[in-house]
């Protein structure tokens, strides 16, 4: 049988994935498969990608056992892998580093990117500042009127932030304005995708980049205990941090894989985000995945509280593997988000990013069904000093109680 | 020859070559700037001289689009138009033009929702000659490819000035009806000029086709100077669509009589550069 660490297969994860570009972009994305092909096993590449990620980002992360919030649920240990202490303050900054490099080695001086929250767009402008490249980034209109910290961190760190008008006006939007970019400018620009959507190798690469987390999640639990990890908990938007803690436990058919989608105002209502849950076969951004549209193929307004996990399509590789159900996809909605947000600041002083929160409440459900000497690790993905002002008009109902 | 040889499109640039002409294409986004004066604009376009229609269905997401062709998307969907709208604008079409080659210009989730396979029947039974799909590459086309010959409707790729000749002559060796040759680098819409490589590319692709392909130019081709211009390269025909849609948007406040008019002399104008 193929091992699910082999995939993709011909640039698909079983029937999703693949290039659906204009051919504009078939050169471009070709050099980047022959070029990523490689230096993904030359040593070289890889010591001065470890350079950057221990002595720049701040790797390895830890892996830290959350007691109080494990005694104050009453079942299995939940570990907290602690992607929110990392350089730019997410998971995304060990992408940036990666592809930034790739860059460089493929002779690209422009970088350009996309970006909802910020957070990419963030990563992007300091990978691009401390290795000497000049970035652009897109994003929504709307996202920047949600953002506006973060447009000013991108701006200090020397990118140029162009606002993307078009359609909803945000993330998906700025995607299409950033492949319309790479269209126009292909010979001279790198395009530095945020997560593992769109065109193969896009899924594949970032994945690589992102499994650092996973890697070394393998050798750090060791140090707690002797068993593998019973499950591992991630928020999924597009899926990178997801993908990049799976992957490295892909065949290890004894470790659960849960990815949890924004349920934003609840699925029933249709304000979410919960695309594996709810959504349908389709192609866009150059990729055949699971999309939220409506019933003409229209891709839908999607919603919830943390911007990071808003966006109407997933990475190939999740859908793949909800359909052979190694992974199992859950909702959880913007309260209960919230709810883990403020439970993870008192109980154990954390104010990590609401995408993560939705993983931790999520972990706190399944913890409380488990047996004591379980363990679940779920990826703390960012931390939530972008999160306060909105989550400001909540604290009646939480501070205090 | 290929399994289109009865097919309009074949026949119209059968019938051009014969006359020592270039085409006209002419491309309007399905339902815009509403349902019923989308029929009477394309009539004026014909009635202009058009030789090939292209009907746009809106996406919400139209990548290779660049501003104008984005906003007339997002007009359209808003105004509710739908791909069933779409195809019942072809089929009043067809019935008012029995010879007309009418194709479709749209992406690939379209299809994808309905199945590729339904949607293509539902696009041959209201009388389509085929597909325009910008996201669609040769790589992912097999069962796109497979349908198409079944339902004897044209697959109508798009190459590239930066498009490798090996991949050029696989391009040829699947597209039916003609090929799409991209003339800039970027998305649809007006330019003021054209480089240098669009007229190497479109020698080149017309080198490697052996004359056995319709080529056909498009992408910021306004004026009868630029028909000229890729006529002279060797094109045998041109794509005009974004320069359309502004030609309506800017009667905005016209009568569909006034919108009717400019469009046709502004055709008639194009359609003049193609003939001499």
């Amino acid at each position: 049988m193929t091992k699910l660490r082999e995939f993709p297969i011909k640039g698909k994860y079983g029937k999703y994935g693949g290039k659906y570009i204009p051919e504009t972009l078939v050169p471009a994305i070709n050099e980047l498969e022959e070029a990523y092909e490689k230096i993904k096993n030359d040593s070289d590449f890889k010591k001065e990608l470890d350079y950057y990620l221990q002595n720049y980002a701040g790797r390895p992360t830890p892996l830290f056992l959350a007691k109080n919030l494990t005694d104050y649920v009453g079942g299995a240990k939940i570990f907290l892998k602690r992607e929110d202490l990392l350089h730019g303050g997410a998971h995304k900054t060990n992408n940036c580093l990666g592809q930034c490099l790739l860059a460089k080695r493929m002779g690209k001086k422009r970088i350009i990117a996309e970006t909802g929250a910020g957070q990419h767009g963030v990563g992007t402008a300091m990978a691009a500042a401390v290795l000497g490249l000049k970035a652009e980034i897109y994003m929504g209109s709307t996202d920047i009127e949600r953002q506006k910290l973060n447009l000013f961190r991108m701006e200090l760190l020397g990118a140029k932030v162009h606002s993307v008008d078009s359609g909803t006006k945000t993330l998906k939007d700025a995607i299409n304005e950033a492949l319309r970019d790479w269209i126009t400018n292909v010979k001279d620009t790198y395009y530095l995708i945020g997560s593992v959507v769109g065109p193969h190798p896009y899924p594949m690469i970032v994945r690589d980049f992102q499994s650092v987390i996973g890697e070394e999640i393998k050798y750090q639990i060791k140090n707690f205990t002797k068993t593998s990890p019973h499950a591992l908990i991630c928020c999924v938007g597009g899926g990178s941090n997801a993908m990049g803690t799976f992957f490295p436990f892909l065949d290890e058919k004894n470790v659960s894989l849960y990815g949890v989608e924004a349920g934003g105002l609840g699925v029933r209502t249709g304000k979410h985000s919960a695309t594996l849950k709810e959504g349908s076969e389709g192609i866009l951004h150059g990729m055949r995945t699971y999309l939220l549209q409506d019933e003409f193929g229209q891709i839908n307004d999607t919603h919830s509280i943390s911007a990071g996990l808003d966006y109407p399509g997933v990475g190939p590789q999740h859908v793949q593997l909800k359909d052979m159900e190694r992974a199992e996809y859950v909702t959880c909605n913007d309260n209960e988000a919230l709810d883990a947000f403020f439970k993870l600041s008192k109980l154990e002083g954390i104010i990590a990013a609401l995408e993560s929160c939705h993983a931790v409440s999520y972990a706190m459900k399944l913890a409380r069904k488990m047996k004591k000497d379980e363990n679940i690790i779920v990826t703390l993905s960012g931390r939530g000093d972008k999160d306060i002002d909105q989550v400001m008009k909540h604290r009646k109902k939480y501070i205090g109680r | 020859m290929s399994y289109l040889q009865n097919n309009r499109i074949e026949k119209t640039f059968f019938q051009l070559k014969a006359k020592k002409q270039k085409g006209l294409i002419c491309y309007i986004m399905g339902g815009y700037p509403n349902p019923i004066a989308c029929e009477s604009i394309i009539s004026s376009i014909v009635d202009g001289g058009a030789d090939i229609i292209e009907i746009g269905i809106p996406f919400s997401d139209p990548i290779a689009d660049g501003p104008v062709i984005q906003e007339a998307s997002f007009r359209a969907l808003q105004k509710g138009v739908t791909p069933q709208i779409c195809l019942n604008l072809i089929r009043k079409t067809r019935k008012r033009y029995p010879d007309l080659p009418i194709v479709i210009m749209t992406y690939s989730n379209i299809l994808q929702k309905n199945g590729f396979k339904q949607f293509m029947e539902m696009a041959k039974e209201v009388g389509a000659d085929g597909f325009i799909l910008p996201d669609m590459t040769i790589d992912e086309s097999k069962k796109y490819l497979e349908y198409s010959k079944n339902l004897e409707l044209a697959s109508i790729f798009l190459v590239a000035p930066n498009t490798s000749n090996l991949r050029i002559k696989k391009t040829l060796a699947v597209s039916t009806g003609f090929v799409y040759v991209v003339s800039v680098f970027g998305t649809t819409g007006m330019r003021n000029s054209f480089n240098k490589f669009t007229l190497t590319a479109i020698k080149n692709i017309k080198q490697l086709s052996s004359n056995k392909k319709n080529i056909s130019v498009g992408f910021g081709i306004s004026t009868p100077h630029h028909v000229k211009l890729m006529s002279n390269y060797g094109a045998d025909a041109v794509i005009v669509g974004s320069a359309i849609i502004k030609k309506i948007d800017g009667n905005k406040d016209g009568s569909i009589i006034e919108i009717q008019n400019n469009l046709r002399n502004y055709v008639k104008s194009l359609k003049a550069a193609c003939t001499n």
